[in-house]
């Protein structure tokens, strides 16, 4: 533990070297000012990051507002509004140096204050995820205006990275206390930290960002002024990128066959980095309480009769892996040495009939978000069909998606889902017990229950020592993978498709999702 | 007087139609799977009971449907349209906030569809059988056949893309900081593609109309009577022929102009014209109930409306229709 710390303290220490991330090289070089001009999709329903936490929020706010920490791509701690951290021996006592002379963007210093309203107050109150994370919290509190504890009841492993922008964002107490977050009015106005500031949001055509002046990184940002337009259809988003309206498309804006063709334009350029942290990962979730599903064999069949080489290929265009379990390769303690299943329609066929499935026609809820999807869809039909498996499948929106995940309504539904670095913070809650409940479709939807992954999982969260983690969670791994409670598809490589003369769009493990304030033109 | 009582009587019928629509709408509004709170959560990417119960509480979603209802009709006759939490503005203020955007699109494609229509038509009929004919059929069959996607997507993609000859996204060009007359031709440039897109279908549907009820109206016997007379050809064709065959050109555009508010959603989508019907169509895929209502209720409104008006222009075109 001790080591640790100093680790922490030292990376702290050398951050000056690099401004957030860039290399002074590139900031000497001086190239300020211009305009970038990037999708947004779809239009969000709102900025106020600490009320709303989808993907395009999370995109446009993560210029706005910060966290005290940032995350590079191998999910390490860097420092954003604290400067130092410190860990006590137990796991149980997390100390954060905040960095002096950081302002609002209305002019009022930002404190530890600040730091416990929005963690203690704001977002226990309206960001669910961040308040599961917090339950293993006793108390947070400032102990001078730039030093704030979290204090734990038991040591919970994955706690320092649980302080990106999207997961606690720093909300300014000056404005919120005392009044209704969600009807506050400054919600249509947002105020924080970053490096850009809200400027004006036409409904239905565009957001504008512009360029905060007393940020408190010296020469960020680089450029004056972000436009996120709003396209509301997929082939005319990839029309505006190839006339040049636009420079910059997020990941699943285009669809993928569009992306493999615009990015053999001249001085077009895609890259895959920046989901690191989000670690997308995709599956097929199968209704344990229903017959065929409840039945370990027929699962087991299904694993065998997908052709995941196949949907990364034609389906995701190569914008995706295959994924050898529940953990994605890019969060912690993923380890390939598990049950495999590779294609083979033979095993799968001798299963089914060990399971005693009698062809009953089963009902796929497929994704409703494009093209990619519906593709995905078909391939699996095929491939459940060549095994024996008659599927038919149910047409939804994605209201309807939800609501029928959220009521436990499918037999076998796609989904995909964000595991945020560590699987106590975005893996667990598939598979516990204690996450059985309807009204979500992000928890325990297929309803497997085993008294010993719940207590491994736990034992995992509690654990603060990676070795002892790595050994825990290897040996869910293996359970998962031997009894499979879902059928695991793909990791997801959202590619960010831009034009050359961009450059550091991407600096962390979130991508897109922290701020373009080191991001130049030229 | 007698006109008067007659629009009393429409006014009131329209009222009582608005508010029966209203209540209809509600009802079906409700059916479809899911809430604007299951949307958000399933896009926060993770929610609790306490999140989905805090937002459905804030939303009035908590009430039984008997309530909600009679709280919805109760703001309904008092013309209050209500809030959308979704969007965190009233819903009255985000429908006028689209409305010119749609009007100047749907107002421009209805203008020149009526008159290059209408032209076409009679241009057709006028020189029934030769090659002038054929072509304007031709062309207005292809037009009506073709899905008006695909017709806004070809023009992006040749317009824009290829030729970059005319913008094709957006209402104007944004953060030019245009003023003045920049900024009237930079709307004017923007509006091109799309209005000339979604006019198309509405102009071979006019242009196939007039001509065949004007060559129906021109074998009639008044119209001999006319040319027996020795009335030139052309006052013939205009004062005569034309005026009569008008009438179902009128009651078909009183149907499209009925449907200006909402009935542009394909179009705004392809060129991202930031309209009414997107905000409907968008406020349909995330349950946003008081925005859909509104937008509902306005469509609605400005449907009886336009058939109250499209009574009333027959009755310039054609003096001997009354109203009854």
């Amino acid at each position: 533990m001790k080591r640790r710390n100093l680790i922490q303290m030292g990376a702290a220490a050398t951050a000056g070297l690099t401004l957030a991330g860039v290399p002074l090289h590139l900031l000497a070089a001086g190239r300020k000012g211009g305009t970038i001009n990037a999708v947004v999709q779809p239009e969000p329903p709102g900025l106020m990051l600490g009320i709303t936490q989808n993907g395009p929020t999370q995109m446009i706010s993560g210029n706005i507002y910060e966290g005290l920490l940032r995350y590079d791509e191998k999910i390490t701690p860097l420092p954003s509004l604290a400067t130092a951290w410190t860990v006590n021996k137990e796991g149980t006592l997390y100390t954060f140096k905040l960095k002096p002379g950081v302002t609002w963007h209305d002019g009022k210093p930002f404190t530890s204050a600040d730091v416990v309203f929005s963690a203690d107050v704001f977002l226990r109150k309206t960001h669910a995820r961040l308040r599961a994370n917090l339950a293993a919290v006793e108390s947070i509190r400032a102990v001078d205006p730039l030093t704030v504890e979290f204090k734990l009841k038991y040591p919970f492993g994955p706690f320092i990275g649980i302080f990106e922008v999207g997961s606690m964002p720093m909300i300014p107490k000056h404005i919120y206390e005392g009044t209704d977050f969600a009807t506050n009015p400054a919600n249509a106005t947002p105020i924080g930290t970053g490096p850009f500031k809200f400027k004006e949001w036409v409904k239905g055509s565009y957001i504008q960002l512009v360029a905060n002046d007393k940020y408190h990184v010296k020469d960020v940002p680089l450029v004056d002024s972000v436009y996120f337009h709003v396209i509301p259809d997929a082939a005319s988003r990839a029309a505006a990128f190839e006339s040049g309206k636009v420079d910059l498309v997020p990941g699943g804006a285009v669809e993928y066959f569009d992306v493999q063709r615009l990015s053999k334009l001249p001085g077009v350029a895609v890259t895959t980095k920046g989901w690191e942290f989000f670690a997308p990962h995709s599956w097929l979730w199968l209704n344990n309480r229903k017959a065929p599903m409840d039945n370990v064999k027929f699962r087991q069949a299904v694993m065998f009769a997908i052709d995941r080489e196949a949907m990364a290929k034609i389906a995701w265009q190569g914008f995706a892996k295959p994924a050898t379990g529940p953990f994605n390769s890019n969060i912690k303690f993923h380890s390939t040495d598990v049950a495999k299943y590779p294609r083979n329609v033979e095993t799968a066929k001798k299963l089914l009939a060990e399971s005693g499935y009698k062809g009953e026609t089963l009902r796929l809820l497929p994704l409703p978000y494009g093209e990619t999807w519906s593709r995905q869809a078909e391939i699996l039909k095929q491939n459940l069909a060549q095994a024996g498996i008659k599927v038919e499948m149910t047409a939804t929106d994605v209201a309807g998606w939800n609501q029928r995940l959220n009521d436990w309504d499918y037999d076998l539904a796609f989904t995909y889902v964000y595991q945020y670095g560590d699987p106590a913070l975005g893996v667990a809650r598939n598979y516990t017990t204690a996450n059985i409940a309807k009204g979500s479709p992000f928890n325990n939807v297929e309803g497997y229950s085993n008294p010993k992954i719940d207590e491994l999982f736990d034992a995992g969260a509690r654990e603060t020592d990676p070795e002892k983690r790595k050994a825990t969670y290897l040996q869910a791994q293996k359970i998962l993978l031997d009894e499979v409670p879902v059928a695991w598809l793909l990791e997801l490589n959202f590619p960010t498709l831009y034009r050359t003369k961009l450059n550091n769009i991407i600096s962390s493990g979130i991508g897109l999702n922290d701020s373009l304030g080191t991001a130049s033109i030229g | 007087m007698k006109r008067t009582q007659f629009m009393l009587t429409r006014v009131l019928q329209g009222l009582v139609a608005i508010l029966l629509i209203a209540t209809v709408n509600f009802m079906l509004v409700r059916a479809a799977p899911g809430d604007p709170v299951s949307v958000l959560a399933g896009e926060a990417g993770a929610s609790d009971p306490q999140f989905v119960a805090q937002l459905r509480a804030q939303f009035g979603l908590d009430q039984p449907l008997s309530t909600q209802l009679a709280t919805y009709v109760g703001k309904v006759v008092r013309l209050d349209l209500g809030y959308s939490y979704r969007q965190q503005q009233p819903v009255l203020k985000l429908i006028l906030d689209r409305l010119p955007a749609t009007l100047l699109l749907t107002g421009s494609a209805f203008a020149l569809s009526l008159l290059f229509g209408i032209t076409l038509g009679a241009l057709s009929a006028r020189r029934a059988g030769t090659w002038v004919d054929s072509a304007i059929t031709v062309v207005a069959l292809l037009f009506y056949a073709t899905p008006l996607y695909w017709l806004a997507l070809m023009a992006v993609l040749v317009f824009t893309v290829q030729l970059e000859w005319l913008p094709g996204f957006g209402l104007m060009t944004v953060g030019s900081g245009h003023t003045g007359f920049a900024l009237v031709l930079d709307v004017a440039k923007h509006l091109v593609l799309p209005a000339l897109t979604l006019a198309l279908f509405y102009m071979a549907v006019y242009a196939r109309m007039t001509r065949a009820a004007m060559l129906e109206v021109a074998q009639m016997d008044f119209v001999k009577t006319a040319r027996a007379k020795g009335v030139r050809p052309g006052r013939i064709l205009r004062a005569h022929v034309l005026r009569n065959a008008l009438l179902p050109v009128v009651t078909l555009a009183g149907i499209q102009a009925g449907g200006m508010i909402g009935g542009a959603v394909l179009t705004e989508t392809v060129f991202a014209w930031p309209g009414i019907g997107r905000l409907m169509f968008d406020a349909l895929l995330q349950r946003d109930y008081s925005l859909l209502l509104g937008a509902f209720l306005v469509t609605a409104a400005m449907a009886v409306l336009f058939n109250l008006i499209t009574d009333l222009v027959y009755t310039l075109v054609d003096p001997r229709i009354e109203l009854t």
